[in-house]
Formats: C-alpha cells, sequence, structure tokens
C-alpha cells in the first residue's frame, strides 16, 4: 500500500474515458461500481462541457455482487449501443470491477454487437491515468485504421495532429496554435485527433504524410505503431517555447522540404526577455515538476529564454523517465521521478527555489512554503480551462508562459525596496509581491526553530541543530526572503563543514562569500 | 405548528413509488469525509482503497485540499493483491507514517471502499487491534463508505453509526437531547441557544467538534435526526437505549417549528413558552422566505436522487413557497423516518427511488420542469439542454437548517433562476 495525500494521476480508466469524451461518437461501457460516476464531474464542472461525457456504468452494488453482475454489464451494453447508436465502442473495467473478473471483452464479443468493440484492459492497479489514454488511442488507431491508405496524392504535404484530449491542459488552445503553424507552412492537417474526431476520422489516419506526435503522453504508443504499419514518419518536437517552436518549424520544414521561414514569427518572448526589466529575473533559482513533456519544455524556456537557473527538475510519469533524465544531466540536477506528493515537497523544501513552475500539487506546496508558483501541467483545476485564448505552443504560447511565469514573482523595484527598507508596515517581505492577495502571516521558519512543536514538518537538514545566535539570525532577516531560505541552508552547510557550533554573523558573512557566484 | 393535520392528510404517503434499477449517477459515501473531516476536528480518515478513491476524494475536494487536509488514501497495489505483502502488515505500516507525520490527531477512521470490501479486508478487525497499539493516543474505528454500500450523505450515517458503540453510557435518571447529524457550527449553535432558552438540557450534538467531546447516551436519551440520511445511526442510537423523536426535518419555517416541538414536547416544555421563544426565529423565517416566494411560486421542480434531503426539501418548498414538485427522486427512501414529510407532499407528485438515469432525463426532458436539481454530471449538461439546474451538492454544503437559514434555503432555488433571467448573454 501506499500513502497518497495527492494523486498526480487518476486510475486509467479515466484516461480511456478522455479518449473517448475527446471523440465524436465513441461510446464507452464501463464496468463499475455505484459513485464512479464522480468522473463525469471532471469534464462538467473542470472542463465545463456542456454534454454528458459518453459513458455508460454499470454501478454495481453489493447486493449485485451476490447475483449476476456480468448480465448486468451485457445489459448495459446492449442498453447503450441501442440509445447512442456510436461508430465504435470501447468496453472495460473500473478498479473494483477489475477484481470481480467479469470479462467485459468475453462478454461484449458474445453479444456481437453491430459496431466495432474495443476491449480495454487497463490494469488499475499497476498502471494509471496516462497511460489509459495511450492505451485506449492506441487500441482505437489499432482497430481502426488497420487499412493502408489508398494511395497518398503528394500536391501538398498532410499531417495529422495526435494527442489532443478531452482534460488535456491546454490543448484546446495548442491545437489552434499548431494549425496556425502548419498553415503557415502550407501543411495540410488531414485529422486531429482524438480531440474532436470520430471514428471515421480514424479510419483515415494512414492518409497523411506524416503525424505530428503532440502530446508524447497519450499519441507516442499510436504514432509508433502507425510509422510501423503506415511507414509514416513522426515529427516528435513538442513545440513549447520559442526555441522549441522554431525547432518544431525545423523539422517540419526538413521532412517536407518546405522553406521555415513562413512560419518565423519573432514572438513577444524575446524581446521581453532580453528588455533590461527582465535582467533581475537572472539567475532566480526555479523548481520544475510535471509531466515529462511539459516540465522538459519548461526547462529549456527557464533557463535559455528567461534566464533562470534550473535546481530541480522532475516528472511523476514514470514511462517518460528516461527523457527526463536526460534533460535533468542537461540542466546539472537530480532528476525527481515520483509520483509521491510528500516526496515533492521534500525536494523543494531542501532546494527552497525562488520560483516553482509545477501541477496544482505544487501550488500547495509552494503556498504552504510560501514560495511564488506558475502551473505548467496538469493535474490542474478549474482555472486552468480558462476562457481565453492561452495556448503553450507555439509563438503565442511562449508569450503566455512569459506572462504566466513571471507574474508570481515580486517585481523588480520592490524587490529592491524591500532589501532596503525593512520595517515598511504595509510592504514587508511577510506581505509577498504587492500585486497579489495578502498571504496569511505565517510564522517565520526562524521562530519555527525556536518552537518545533508548531513545525509540522521538521527541516529535514540535520545540521537544523546547529545553534543561531540571535545576532545572526536577526542579520538574516535582513536577507529578501525568497533568497533567504538558501542564505539559511548554505551557512548551516558552512558550519557544518567547518563544526562552527554557533552561528555568528560573521558565520553568515563568510558563508555567503564563500558560495558567492 | 406544521404537523400533517394542519395540511390535511392529502400527501404521498400512500402514493406509489417507481423503483428503477439502472446507471445511477450518484456519489459514494467517501464523500462525506469532504465535510466529515472539517466537522470533527482533531479526526482523521484513512481511505483504504484504489487510486479511483483518492481521485475522487481529491476531485470532489477541489479547493480544499489547498490546506492540509484531514484525510488520505491507503492505496492498495498490485502486490497486495497478489499476497505478496500482508495487507494487515502494509495497514500498520501506513497508520504509523500517518500519525507520526500528524501527531495530534486524536481519531482516526480506516474507511472502507469498493475495492477494499470486494478482496474483504477486514478493517474493523485492524481497526481493533491498532487501537490496543496506539491505545492512549489515537482511536481508530472503522466505516464503509465504499459506492457498493452506500450513496453520497449515507457516508455520515455509516461513520456517525461506527461512533455509537464507543459513546459513553449516560445512566442518569435526568432525560438529556442528542442533535445527531453534522450540522455547520453556525447553525448547531442557534439551536443549542433556542434549546436552551427553552429550558431544554443537557443538550449535545452528535458528531461532536472533538473526538474527546463525543456525547454519552442511555436510555434516557431523546434524540433528534437533523438530517433525513441517518437510519443506521438512529438504529444504533436505539439499540443502545436511545429514543428517536419523530419530526418533520428543521427546514424552513414550519419543519423548524416541527422539529423543535418534537422536543419541546418531550421535555415538557409548556405550550405557551414555546411559542414565546420560537415566535421571533419563526417570524424571522417567513419575512426571509417571503423574498423568495414572488420568484419560486408555482414553479414546477424536478428533482434527481442524491442525498436524501430531496423530500424534505421538496415538502418544504411546497408548503411554504408554493412550488409544485413535479418527480422527486431519492437514492434511498427511509420510510418510518419520512413518514410526516410525504404526508405533507403534494398528492401529485411522482415518487421514485433509485435511478436509471437516462430514462429519469427523459422524465424531465418530457417535464421540463422549471427547475431541476441533479448532481454536478448533469448540470451543466442539462443548463445546455436550456433547462434550468439548481446542484444538488450545495444543499450539503451550506448552512440551511434552522429558522435563520431558511431564506439562505430559498435562495439557493431562487438563485438559478434569477440568474437565468439576469442574463443577457
Amino acid at each position: 500500500m501506499q500513502l497518497t495525500v495527492w494523486t498526480y494521476e487518476g486510475p486509467p480508466h479515466v484516461g480511456a474515458m478522455r479518449i473517448a469524451t475527446a471523440m465524436e461518437d465513441v461510446h464507452y461501457v464501463l464496468h463499475a461500481p455505484q459513485g464512479d460516476t464522480y468522473a463525469d464531474l471532471l469534464f462538467t464542472m473542470i472542463e465545463r462541457r456542456g454534454k454528458r461525457p459518453p459513458v455508460t456504468y454499470t454501478t454495481f452494488q453489493a447486493r449485485d455482487l451476490g447475483k449476476d453482475t456480468a448480465a448486468l454489464f451485457q445489459t448495459a451494453a446492449r442498453d447503450a449501443y441501442a440509445r447512442f447508436t456510436p461508430g465504435a465502442m470501447l468496453v472495460g473495467a473500473s478498479c473494483t470491477a477489475e477484481l470481480i473478473q467479469d470479462d467485459p471483452a468475453g462478454l461484449v464479443a458474445a453479444m456481437d454487437l453491430p459496431c466495432p468493440v474495443v476491449a480495454l484492459e487497463l490494469p488499475s492497479y499497476q498502471r494509471k491515468e496516462n497511460w489509459g489514454a495511450a492505451e485506449t488511442f492506441y487500441q482505437l488507431v489499432r482497430t481502426l485504421a488497420a487499412s493502408p491508405a489508398p494511395n497518398r496524392s503528394n500536391a501538398r504535404p498532410t499531417a495529422n495532429i495526435l494527442g489532443p484530449t478531452a482534460l488535456g491542459f491546454r490543448h484546446r488552445d495548442d491545437v489552434i496554435e499548431v494549425r496556425r503553424i502548419l498553415n503557415a507552412l502550407g501543411i495540410a492537417v488531414n485529422v486531429v485527433a482524438p480531440l474532436g474526431a470520430t471514428t471515421a476520422d480514424i479510419a483515415r489516419l494512414p492518409a497523411a504524410d506524416f503525424n505530428i506526435c503532440l502530446y508524447p503522453e497519450i499519441a507516442d504508443t499510436a504514432c509508433r505503431w502507425l510509422a510501423r504499419e503506415h511507414g509514416q514518419p513522426v515529427v516528435t518536437t513538442v513545440p513549447i517555447g520559442h526555441g522549441a517552436t522554431r525547432d518544431f518549424i525545423a523539422e517540419l520544414a526538413a521532412l517536407t522540404g518546405i522553406d521555415p521561414a513562413g512560419a518565423c514569427d519573432p514572438g513577444h518572448l524575446p524581446w521581453w526577455s532580453r528588455s533590461v526589466d527582465s535582467t533581475y529575473l537572472t539567475g532566480k533559482r526555479v523548481f520544475i515538476f510535471g509531466d515529462a513533456t511539459h516540465a522538459i519544455a519548461a526547462a529549456r524556456v527557464a533557463r535559455d529564454e528567461l534566464g533562470f537557473e534550473v535546481v530541480g527538475l522532475g516528472c511523476y510519469n514514470r514511462e517518460f523517465a528516461r527523457d527526463l533524465r536526460a534533460a535533468a544531466a542537461l540542466y546539472g540536477v537530480t532528476p525527481l521521478i515520483t509520483d509521491d506528493y510528500l516526496v515533492v515537497e521534500e525536494a523543494i523544501q531542501a532546494l527552497q527555489p525562488e520560483l516553482v513552475l509545477g501541477t496544482q500539487m505544487e501550488r500547495h506546496i509552494a503556498k504552504r512554503l510560501r514560495i511564488p508558483c506558475a502551473v505548467i501541467s496538469a493535474p490542474v483545476h478549474v482555472q486552468d480551462f480558462p476562457a481565453r485564448y492561452s495556448p503553450q505552443m507555439g509563438f503565442e504560447g511562449a508569450n503566455v508562459l512569459f506572462d504566466t511565469w513571471v507574474h508570481p514573482l515580486v517585481m523588480g523595484l520592490e524587490e529592491h525596496l524591500l532589501t532596503m527598507f525593512r520595517d515598511d508596515f504595509e510592504f514587508s517581505d511577510m506581505a509577498g509581491a504587492s500585486h497579489l492577495a495578502p498571504l496569511p502571516v505565517a510564522p517565520e521558519p526562524a521562530l519555527q526553530a525556536v518552537s518545533p512543536e508548531v513545525a509540522p514538518h521538521p527541516a529535514p537538514d540535520a545540521s537544523a541543530a546547529r545553534v543561531w545566535s540571535a545576532d545572526a539570525e536577526r542579520e538574516l532577516l535582513k536577507i529578501p526572503f525568497f533568497v533567504r531560505g538558501k542564505a539559511r541552508r548554505n551557512t548551516e552547510r558552512f558550519a557544518a563543514e567547518r563544526d562552527v557550533a554557533t552561528i555568528t554573523i560573521d558565520t553568515l558573512y563568510d558563508a555567503k562569500a564563500h558560495y558567492a557566484r | 405548528m406544521a404537523t400533517a393535520q394542519h395540511f390535511g392528510r392529502t400527501g404521498c404517503d400512500a402514493t406509489p413509488v417507481l423503483r428503477e434499477r439502472g446507471q445511477r449517477e450518484v456519489f459514494c459515501g467517501l464523500t462525506g469525509i469532504i465535510w466529515l473531516h472539517r466537522k470533527i476536528q482533531d479526526a482523521f480518515f484513512l481511505v483504504v482503497g484504489s487510486r479511483t478513491c483518492a481521485h475522487l476524494l481529491q476531485s470532489a475536494a477541489g479547493v480544499m485540499v489547498f490546506a492540509e487536509p484531514r484525510f488520505a488514501t491507503a492505496i492498495i497495489e498490485e502486490r497486495d493483491l497478489a499476497g505478496m505483502a500482508d495487507c494487515n502488515d502494509e495497514l500498520d505500516r501506513i497508520v504509523d507514517q500517518m500519525l507520526l507525520r500528524r501527531p495530534d490527531i486524536k481519531l482516526l477512521f480506516l474507511v472502507g471502499s469498493c475495492p477494499s470490501e470486494v478482496i474483504k479486508l477486514d478493517l474493523s478487525r485492524a481497526a481493533a487491534r491498532l487501537s490496543v497499539k496506539h491505545g492512549g493516543t489515537t482511536r481508530i474505528l472503522n466505516y464503509s463508505g465504499s459506492g457498493i454500500e452506500t450513496t453520497f450523505t449515507e457516508g455520515e450515517d455509516a461513520c456517525l453509526a461506527a461512533l455509537v458503540p464507543g459513546l459513553a453510557a449516560d445512566a442518569s435518571a435526568k432525560p438529556s437531547l442528542m442533535i445527531v447529524g453534522a450540522l455547520p457550527d453556525v447553525v448547531e449553535d442557534q439551536f443549542l441557544r433556542l434549546f436552551d432558552a427553552l429550558g431544554i438540557g443537557p443538550v449535545h450534538t452528535l458528531p461532536a467538534r472533538r473526538a474527546g467531546a463525543m456525547p454519552p447516551v442511555g436510555p434516557n436519551t431523546r434524540f433528534l435526526l437533523a438530517q433525513p440520511f441517518l437510519g443506521e445511526t438512529a438504529r444504533a442510537l436505539e439499540d443502545r437505549g436511545a429514543t428517536r423523536l419523530d419530526a418533520l426535518f428543521p427546514f424552513g419555517a414550519e419543519g423548524t417549528t416541527d422539529w423543535l416541538h418534537a422536543a419541546a414536547q418531550a421535555f415538557g416544555v409548556d405550550a405557551m413558552q414555546f411559542r414565546r421563544t420560537i415566535a421571533p426565529g419563526r417570524e424571522r423565517a417567513k419575512r426571509a422566505l417571503a423574498h423568495a416566494r414572488p420568484l419560486l411560486e408555482g414553479r414546477r421542480i424536478s428533482f434527481l436522487p442524491d442525498s436524501q434531503l430531496e423530500i424534505p426539501l421538496a415538502r418544504f418548498l411546497a408548503i411554504e413557497l408554493g412550488m409544485v414538485p413535479v418527480e422527486v427522486g431519492t437514492p434511498y427512501l427511509h420510510r418510518r423516518h419520512l413518514a410526516r414529510e410525504l404526508a405533507l407532499l403534494p398528492a401529485a407528485t411522482r415518487l421514485s427511488e433509485g435511478q436509471d438515469v437516462d430514462r429519469q432525463l427523459d422524465r424531465v426532458r418530457a417535464d421540463r420542469p422549471d427547475l431541476t436539481v441533479c448532481g454536478l454530471g448533469l448540470a451543466n449538461p442539462l443548463e445546455a439542454e436550456g433547462l434550468t439546474t439548481k446542484w444538488a451538492i450545495e444543499l450539503v454544503f451550506s448552512p440551511v437548517h434552522g429558522f435563520d437559514q431558511a431564506g439562505d434555503l430559498a435562495d439557493l432555488f431562487a438563485r438559478p433562476l434569477r440568474r437565468r433571467d439576469l442574463l443577457r448573454v
């Protein structure tokens, strides 16, 4: 068993629901106990869809367990087909139904429904949401896109955009942005899938010249199969960030022989980032966590396009651990591959970054540790399914990233004034950035160290036992709050290495000189 | 005073109930944790279940989990199922880890889920074993919040019922009153003040705000259910010798009056004093209801099953605001506890218990009520079809009981209609 306060991903059947809901004429019959319909809310509330997800649940109860739950499943499947007449049907089990082993695949095969049926095997106790989505999409593609394309006309190159789903972080607008780039290059879009696709569209996938794997977490398996089965090359650069978007365009250009100049747009990010107002962003220490694709992309933007220092990089989806490890090596940081929220919390606490780029969960951690934070990846809540246009991809996406990431930081002049004058009754560092809502005043780490019983999470650093003199403690408070944690940590490490028992003002400044960058 | 006699025996008590089996679009009992963990301040809820359970809780808890919540999930893994790990050892390890992180916890609930029940993990024995191990600091109890056994608010019923056997025995000869059901603090305080003014006491609440302050129970305990979904808890209290006072549920001026009156009668409060004491609150409630009446009177309303609050709320809306219930669906109909409520519902009301959601939606589309009370999985889709909805969960997450919330309760139903009239987009 695993103690879980927060889970980064839902169970795999939620991934399957994301595929079914993204598509137009697919219905999903899910063998699941009463209550699992909560998942509908993800789509109707978080994504605010105006339609029920195309999912029929068997919602069995305890009293059904003594009877024929298999018959219950068959009735549900038959009724669902009669009512919705889908182009294809998905059938599968949720975690509890997996335990009672009714075998939806066998049951539905015996029913001989007049539409293609994909029986999903989603091991709920091993795998998670993204895997479930990828597997479902792959199985659908395998089933529906088996026959080869007639013959591709070479008049104009065509591409499939694969990966966007329901409940995807900014998928709606990313697709628009990527379409814009393809349009500028003169590349036609054959099919976007699964988002908005019909089963007939899936059957047309082989007609494209190549595939764009926009979200590897969802589409990688299907893209590999299409490459193998239909010989379609795959564009693998994910266009998040200015540089990555240029690379994406270059990859498209190389593949199609089209001149990339037509799609290149300066965007605002390069100038915004070079303007002197952004100088104070240099070397800001940032911790990055999310799904592997977004985390890796964010690290590049953070270092190369905003001038931050990446001090931590991690992802929660083990499937892409190898890519993340390679990226972490680029930045000289230890990769953090975990789906344990408490481990992420520990890492952030130990690293004391000035900015956290993460998921909804890292917002919780950052809030508790009072570190500015921006969201770069699912899981996200309703506020990250905005009404306005806000892609992450392409040149407009880079503009959005710049604004979103800089916003939580205290602005330059304010940062200087907070350092120079510490006793202002309104603008104190305890209040946080003045353009954001004031945070409730929490005890400083210094004060918590004095009274450990109020600190729920004692600092993991073993040198916490080292004594700070009162003078040094006061001096520490004069250091701007966003680097104070790091100063404390460095000083304690410095003292530990030299076996200094009591930290004085001099120790503090000796350490500062020692670690000066 | 609102009693069945006052409104005549024209109610729904003899109406046949439509019973349907099919897809049920409802929450499981685990969702009760969302409000229970705030009500009992030193309790922790550890769900023993799957990733689905954890996902449900965090999706349902939404922003609440920004604060360190007092609930978590012990997720069953492949090796637990394969027998490679002893589930009981694993559970002990998780509980140790959890209590280390939260040493302030005095009461720990091991909450059963569908997976833990299907694999027949004996959480009651685990709770007994762990109670011994952590004796002196933390009490450990168990109940089921699984979807296969409980629907939404029944999770609270199961939790409170689990508390009952551990309540101290009350051997005193003097009768005491127990209010049963987790109410918002402000509502609880209002009721306590009213009972005090009526001279009724001692009054306890189940649950109490702290694990150490749970009420005693005995043959002289009289209890009032504040919520209609507390069948198991009522039975457990009756097993301990306590007596249930039959009353309407305290929604609106009439419901609250009847509910208080049941206690007043049981404690021999003089009729004059009763009327005098409740008059100011009752008047305020009636004034507050008058604001919402023009918008609600004559409007047709349907309830889809969710929380078992449907019947008392339909009664309130019908008799105090003139709304017309079309269909009132409930996940479970406790006939004995709701007998007086049913008697007050208009005879033409269609009652349904259980659900086949697609068929029920067909009926809603055919009925086209002015307002449909339904869960969040259905609300936006129905709005997109042009039907105005009131999402039902809010009725459990808002202070709605008692005189001083009657206006707010009416407003919960009036607001979607007002908004519909207000928007020009």
